[in-house]
C-alpha cells in the first residue's frame, strides 16, 4: 500500500515527476497572473474610497498569503523530516525558505507602499506589520543557519527544528488583527459568511491568488530538483541526467 | 534522578570557579541603563516611559552574552557526548542545564531590575509588575536563547548566528513583558499581558526541552 508513497519520496523518481509537473505549473502561473493583474489593474472598478491605490491589493495580499502558507508548508515539512528523516522533506524545507523570504519581502514593501498614501506613514509599530517583519527574520534565520552548516543533512535538520519552533509566529502574524487592536483592516475574503468584496474586484483578485501560489509552487519545485541533483551529484541517476541535458 | 543532580551542581561548581563569565551580564545589564540615563537629558520624566521597553531589552541583550558558551565548552571537552551516553535521559540533563543558566544569569537580572527601574524614574506598583514580567520571561529567554545556542554547537561562527536567530524568536516575550508594564503605567489592567507571558513561559517549559536535545542530537550525527 505505502509503495507508492516511498516511489515518490526516492530522489530519481520525484526528480522525473517534477520535471513532468513544474512546466504545468508554471503556464498556469503565468496565465492566471496575467489574467489576473491585468484584469485587476485595468477592467476592475476604482475603490469608492481609496481609489486606484486599492490595485496594488492584486500584488499585496497574495503574497503575503503565500507567505504564511510557505511558512506553514516549511514547518510541516520540518516535522517529518525531524520524525522520518525523509531525504526529500530535508530539499523542501530548504528549497521553500528562499521562495519565502522573498514573499515576504514582497507583501513588506507592497503595503509600505500603498500604507504611505492611505495612513499617512511607510511603516506603523503595529501588530501585524511587526509580525510580519518577525516572519521576514524567521526565514532569513533559516537561511542564515542553511549557509552555515558544512554537511547538507545536518543543516537541513537544524533549519527543520528552527523552522519548527519559529512555527509558532504564525498563528500569532494570522491573528493579530484580532488580538490586538490593529490599524491594519481585516481580512475581507478569508472569513466565514459573505465576502465584503466587489464581485469584479474580487475576481481577479482569487485569479492573483491562485497564480501567485503556483508560481511559488514551481519555483520550490524547481528549486528542490536543484537541490536533489546537488545532493545526488555523485550517484549513476544524475550523472546519467546531467550528461544528457548538456549533449542537447 | 543522581545524574540530574550531578549536572546541576556540575554547572554550579563551574560558575563558583569561573566568576567573571557570570558576573558578567549583570554588569553589562547596569552599565547598558547607566549609558541610557547618562544618554538622556538629565533627569528627563520621559525615562520613566521608555523605562519597560529600554529594561526588558537590555536584559535579553545580557542573557545573549553567555548563551554561546552554554554548550560550546561542554561539547569542547567532551563532557556533553558523556551526558549524550550516560544514563539519564538526556533531555532532563538539557532541561536542568537551561534551569542552571537561568539561576546563573537571568535571576540576577530580575533582581537588580527593580533598583534600575527605580533609578529612571519609575511608579512602584510599575516596578513589581516589571519584576513579575521579568520573572516570567526571563526563564524563556533562557529556554529559547539554550535552544538556538543547541542549535548552533558544532558551528565555527555560531556565535555570530546566535543573536540573529533567538531575537525574532524572543519577540512575543518582549511585547507582552513590556506591554504589561506599560500596561500598568498607562493605568490599566496588566493581567492579560501576564497571562500570555505565563502561556508562552508553560509552553516553553514543556516544550523547547525536547527541541534542544534533538538540536544536540543533531551536533553528534
Amino acid at each position: 500500500m505505502w509503495t507508492w508513497f516511498h516511489r515518490l519520496a526516492s530522489p530519481p523518481s520525484f526528480y522525473r515527476l517534477a520535471e513532468r509537473l513544474a512546466p504545468w505549473l508554471g503556464l498556469g502561473a503565468v496565465v492566471l497572473l496575467a489574467f489576473g493583474w491585468f484584469y485587476g489593474l485595468v477592467y476592475a472598478p476604482a475603490d469608492y474610497q481609496q481609489k486606484d491605490a486599492f490595485r496594488i491589493i492584486y500584488v499585496h495580499v497574495p503574497a503575503a498569503a503565500v507567505s504564511l502558507s510557505l511558512y506553514s508548508a516549511m514547518a510541516i515539512a520540518g516535522v517529518i523530516v525531524v520524525i522520518w528523516r525523509i531525504k526529500l522533506a530535508e530539499c523542501v524545507v530548504v528549497s521553500i525558505a528562499p521562495v519565502g523570504a522573498s514573499m515576504t519581502a514582497i507583501a513588506l514593501v507592497t503595503g509600505m507602499l500603498w500604507g504611505k498614501p492611505m495612513w499617512g506613514a511607510y511603516w506603523v509599530w503595529d501588530a501585524r506589520l511587526t509580525s510580519e517583519l518577525v516572519l521576514l527574520f524567521l526565514y532569513l534565520g533559516v537561511i542564515g543557519l542553511h549557509e552555515a552548516f558544512d554537511d547538507a543533512r545536518a543543516a537541513a535538520r537544524a533549519c527543520s527544528l528552527l523552522a519548527i519552533v519559529g512555527s509558532i509566529n504564525v498563528p500569532i502574524v494570522k491573528f493579530s488583527v484580532e488580538w490586538w487592536n490593529s490599524l491594519h483592516q481585516g481580512s475581507t475574503i478569508f472569513k466565514m459568511g459573505k465576502a465584503s468584496i466587489s464581485p469584479d474586484m474580487a475576481l481577479p483578485l482569487y485569479a492573483a491568488l491562485a497564480g501567485t501560489f503556483l508560481f511559488c509552487a514551481y519555483a520550490v519545485l524547481r528549486r528542490i530538483q536543484n537541490e536533489l541533483l546537488w545532493r545526488e551529484r555523485g550517484t549513476s541517476w544524475a550523472k546519467e541526467h546531467l550528461s544528457a541535458v548538456t549533449v542537447h | 534522578m543522581s545524574g540530574v543532580w550531578a549536572v546541576f551542581a556540575r554547572e554550579m561548581r563551574l560558575a563558583g570557579r569561573s566568576k567573571t563569565e557570570w558576573m558578567m551580564p549583570p554588569f553589562f545589564f547596569v552599565i547598558v541603563i547607566t549609558l541610557f540615563g547618562l544618554g538622556a537629558e538629565a533627569n528627563d520624566p520621559r525615562l520613566a516611559d521608555f523605562a519597560p521597553a529600554m529594561l526588558w531589552v537590555a536584559a535579553l541583550l545580557s542573557t545573549l552574552l553567555t548563551l554561546e558558551r552554554l554548550f560550546r565548552g561542554d561539547l569542547e571537552d567532551g563532557t556533553l557526548e558523556q551526558v549524550c551516553l550516560s544514563r539519564t535521559p538526556l533531555v532532563l540533563a538539557t532541561a536542568v542545564k537551561l534551569l542552571a543558566h537561568w539561576v546563573l544569569s537571568g535571576l540576577p537580572l530580575v533582581a537588580l531590575s527593580a533598583p534600575l527601574a527605580l533609578g529612571l524614574g519609575m511608579r512602584s506598583d510599575a516596578i513589581g509588575v516589571l519584576v513579575l514580567s521579568l520573572a516570567l520571561g526571563s526563564p524563556c529567554i533562557s529556554l529559547v536563547g539554550g535552544f538556538v545556542a543547541a542549535l548552533t554547537v558544532g558551528l565555527p561562527r555560531g556565535g555570530l548566528l546566535l543573536p540573529v536567530l533567538v531575537l525574532p524568536l524572543i519577540t512575543p516575550v518582549v511585547v507582552f513583558g513590556a506591554g504589561a508594564v506599560r500596561s500598568v503605567q498607562d493605568g490599566l489592567d496588566p493581567q492579560a499581558p501576564l497571562y500570555f507571558l505565563s502561556a508562552i513561559l508553560a509552553l516553553c517549559v514543556t516544550l523547547v526541552p525536547w527541541a534542544a536535545t534533538a538540536a544536540i542530537r543533531n551536533a553528534f550525527d
